[in-house]
C-alpha cells in the first residue's frame, strides 16, 4: 500500500510541477523563449508574498491574490523592456538574457532578504489530510495545488480557443509576421503572454513557498522541474505539461519510496529516458523517410 | 483620388537591391496589375507597401499619411491589407479562427465572416475545418478573406494564382473581380500577363527592381508587356 501512497503523493506534487511549468511553456509556445529565470521569477513572487504577510500582516491566500495583478504587471515590463529587444537580437540572445535575469534576481533576493530559508504559513489546510487507510493518506493542501493547476490549465485552454486574445496567441506563435499582416500587434501578444506567464510563475512560487522552505537561490532548481515537466509532456503542450509534472512527481515520489536519496534520481532518470526515446523515434522516422527517399 | 502613392522606394534584402527607385500612384477603386519575371522585385515591393518589409529608401503615402516608419499591424488598422504569396495561413487555426484573427484590426465596413462566406460559398461546409486540412484554392479563399475581414480600402495580392488548378484560379479570379466592382482597390501581382490585363484597369511592369512599362490596361498590348517583361523594352525607355 506504500506504494499507491508513493503514487498518489507523486499525482498530487504533479499539480506543482504543472503550475510551475505552466509560464515555461507559454512562453517557448508563443515566443520560442526558453525563460531560464522561470523559477526565479517564481520565486520573486515567493518573496513579494513574504514581504505582505510578514509586513503587511495579511494572510498568504490574500497576499497571493495581491501578488498576481503585480506579477502580471512586471511580466508585461518585463517583456517590452527587455525581452522583446533580446528577441530582436537573435535566438540565443533570450536564454543569455534570462540566465542574466536569473543571476540578478537572485543576489538581489539575498540582498534585501537574506541568505536565510523562510517558508510562508499555509494554514490550517497546510497541516490536513485526510486519511483513507493505515498508510495511505491524502493531503489536502496537495489537493488543493493540484486543482488549482487544472483550474489555470482549463483558463489558459479556454483563452486560448475561445478568445480573440488566445487566436491572436496562437496565430502569432505560428507566424508573428503574418499575424502582423492580418492586424495583430504581435509585440503587444508576445507581452500579454509574459505577463500571463509570470503570473503563473509567481502563482506557484507562493504555493512552493507554502508547501517547503525557500531560500534565494532556490531558482534554479525550481526551473530544472518546470523544465523536465514541459520536455516530459511535449514541448508547448499546455495538458502535456500536466502529463509532464505528473509523470516526473510519480517518479519521485516512487523513487523515494525505494529510497529517499533517490527523490531527486528518480526524475532526472525519467527525463533522460524520455530524452533518449524521443531521440530515438525522431531518429527512426528520419532513416525510415531516408530509405524511402532513396527507393523512390 | 490617389489612395497609394510610393515614392522613390529602394529595398534590399542584405546586399541585394531588390527594389530600385520605384515611384507609383494608385488611384482609389482601380485594379492595378504589377507584373514582371521571378526576381523582378514585385514581392518586395507589396511588402514594403504593406509594412512587412523596411525600405532602404523612399515614402510611402496611403491616403495623404506618411507611412513608411508605421508597422504593418497599423497599416492593416489605416486599411491596407496583404495576401501574401503562398498564403501563410495559420495552419493549427481553423478556417473561422484564420478569419476571426483579422478582426483585431477590422475597421468599419461590410465584412464579416457571414460576408466571407457569402463570396466564397466554399469555405462555408469548412468553417470548423483546420487550414492545414484545405486544398490550394480553400486555402486561397481563405487567405482572401482574412484580408476582407480587416476591410480594407487597399487589397495586395501576391500571386493568388500560382499552384492552383485553372479552374480553381477561375473561381478566385471571378470574386476579385465581384470584389473590384464593390470599389475596392486593388494592387495585384500576376505572372500570367493574359489574365492580368483582363482582370485591371492599369498595369505596371517591374523588371530587376525598376519600373520599366506602366499603362492602362486597355492600351497596353501584350507584346508591349512581354517585351518589357523580358527586359526587350528597357532600352526603349518604354516606363510611363
Amino acid at each position: 500500500m506504500n506504494w499507491v501512497n508513493a503514487v498518489i503523493h507523486g499525482i498530487l506534487l504533479g499539480g506543482v510541477y504543472a503550475l510551475l511549468a505552466t509560464g515555461l511553456s507559454l512562453m517557448f509556445g508563443v515566443m520560442r523563449i526558453i525563460n531560464l529565470a522561470h523559477g526565479s521569477l517564481a520565486l520573486l513572487g515567493a518573496y513579494l508574498a513574504f514581504l505582505l504577510t510578514e509586513h503587511a500582516g495579511v494572510s498568504t491566500y490574500f497576499a497571493l491574490i495581491a501578488v498576481l495583478p503585480i506579477a502580471l504587471l512586471f511580466g508585461y515590463v518585463l517583456q517590452v523592456t527587455m525581452l522583446e529587444r533580446s528577441l530582436r537580437a537573435g535566438e540565443l540572445v533570450p536564454l543569455l538574457t534570462t540566465f542574466g535575469l536569473l543571476i540578478v534576481i537572485a543576489n538581489l533576493l539575498q540582498y534585501f532578504f537574506s541568505p536565510d530559508v523562510h517558508s510562508l504559513p499555509s494554514g490550517s489546510i497546510g497541516s490536513a489530510s485526510w486519511r483513507v487507510s493505515s498508510t495511505i493518506t491524502i493531503p489536502w493542501f496537495d489537493v488543493l495545488i493540484l486543482g488549482v493547476a487544472i483550474f489555470v490549465l482549463v483558463g489558459l485552454q479556454l483563452l486560448l480557443t475561445r478568445t480573440q486574445l488566445g487566436r491572436e496567441l496562437r496565430a502569432t506563435a505560428a507566424d508573428a509576421e503574418t499575424a502582423e499582416l492580418v492586424g495583430v500587434n504581435a509585440r503587444g501578444v508576445y507581452a500579454r503572454a509574459t505577463a500571463i506567464a509570470v503570473a503563473t510563475a509567481a502563482l506557484a512560487g507562493v504555493f512552493y513557498a507554502m508547501r517547503s522552505a525557500f531560500d534565494p537561490f532556490a531558482g534554479p532548481s525550481q526551473l530544472i522541474y518546470a523544465f523536465e515537466a514541459v520536455v516530459i509532456g511535449g514541448v508547448g503542450s499546455l495538458w502535456g505539461t500536466l502529463l509532464g509534472g505528473i509523470v516526473l512527481g510519480v517518479a519521485q515520489t516512487v523513487g523515494a519510496q525505494i529510497d529517499v536519496q533517490y527523490f531527486a534520481l528518480a526524475g532526472h532518470l525519467v527525463f533522460l529516458a524520455v530524452l533518449v526515446v524521443r531521440a530515438v523515434a525522431a531518429g527512426g522516422l528520419r532513416r525510415l523517410s531516408f530509405s524511402r527517399t532513396v527507393t523512390a | 483620388m490617389t489612395l497609394l502613392r510610393v515614392e522613390a522606394i529602394d529595398a534590399r534584402h542584405g546586399l541585394l537591391q531588390a527594389v530600385r527607385d520605384v515611384s507609383l500612384d494608385v488611384e482609389e477603386g482601380e485594379t492595378l496589375a504589377l507584373v514582371g519575371a521571378n526576381g523582378a522585385g514585385k514581392t518586395t515591393l507589396l511588402r514594403t507597401i504593406a509594412g512587412s518589409h523596411r525600405p532602404a529608401g523612399g515614402r510611402i503615402v496611403f491616403d495623404g499619411a506618411d507611412v513608411t516608419r508605421v508597422r504593418a499591424h497599423k497599416r492593416v488598422r489605416m486599411g491596407i491589407a496583404l495576401v501574401p504569396e503562398g498564403r501563410r495561413l495559420f495552419p493549427r487555426l481553423t478556417v473561422e479562427e484564420n478569419l476571426l484573427v483579422a478582426s483585431a484590426a477590422r475597421r468599419k465596413g461590410p465584412w464579416d465572416v457571414e460576408a466571407v462566406l457569402e463570396v466564397f460559398p466554399l469555405l462555408r461546409p469548412l468553417r470548423g475545418a483546420r487550414a492545414a486540412s484545405l486544398s490550394g484554392g480553400e486555402q486561397q479563399a481563405t487567405a482572401i478573406g482574412r484580408a476582407l475581414m480587416t476591410n480594407p480600402r487597399l487589397l495586395l495580392l501576391d500571386e493568388v494564382s500560382l499552384g492552383l488548378a485553372p479552374v480553381v484560379v477561375e473561381r478566385v479570379y471571378a470574386s476579385l473581380a465581384e470584389l473590384a466592382e464593390r470599389g475596392t482597390t486593388i494592387v495585384l501581382v500576376e505572372q500570367d500577363i493574359g489574365r492580368a490585363l483582363a482582370v485591371s484597369t492599369r498595369v505596371v511592369c517591374m523588371l530587376e527592381g525598376r519600373l520599366v512599362l506602366e499603362g492602362p490596361a486597355r492600351e497596353v498590348t501584350r507584346e508591349q508587356v512581354t517585351g518589357a517583361y523580358f527586359g526587350l523594352a528597357r532600352t526603349a525607355g518604354a516606363a510611363g
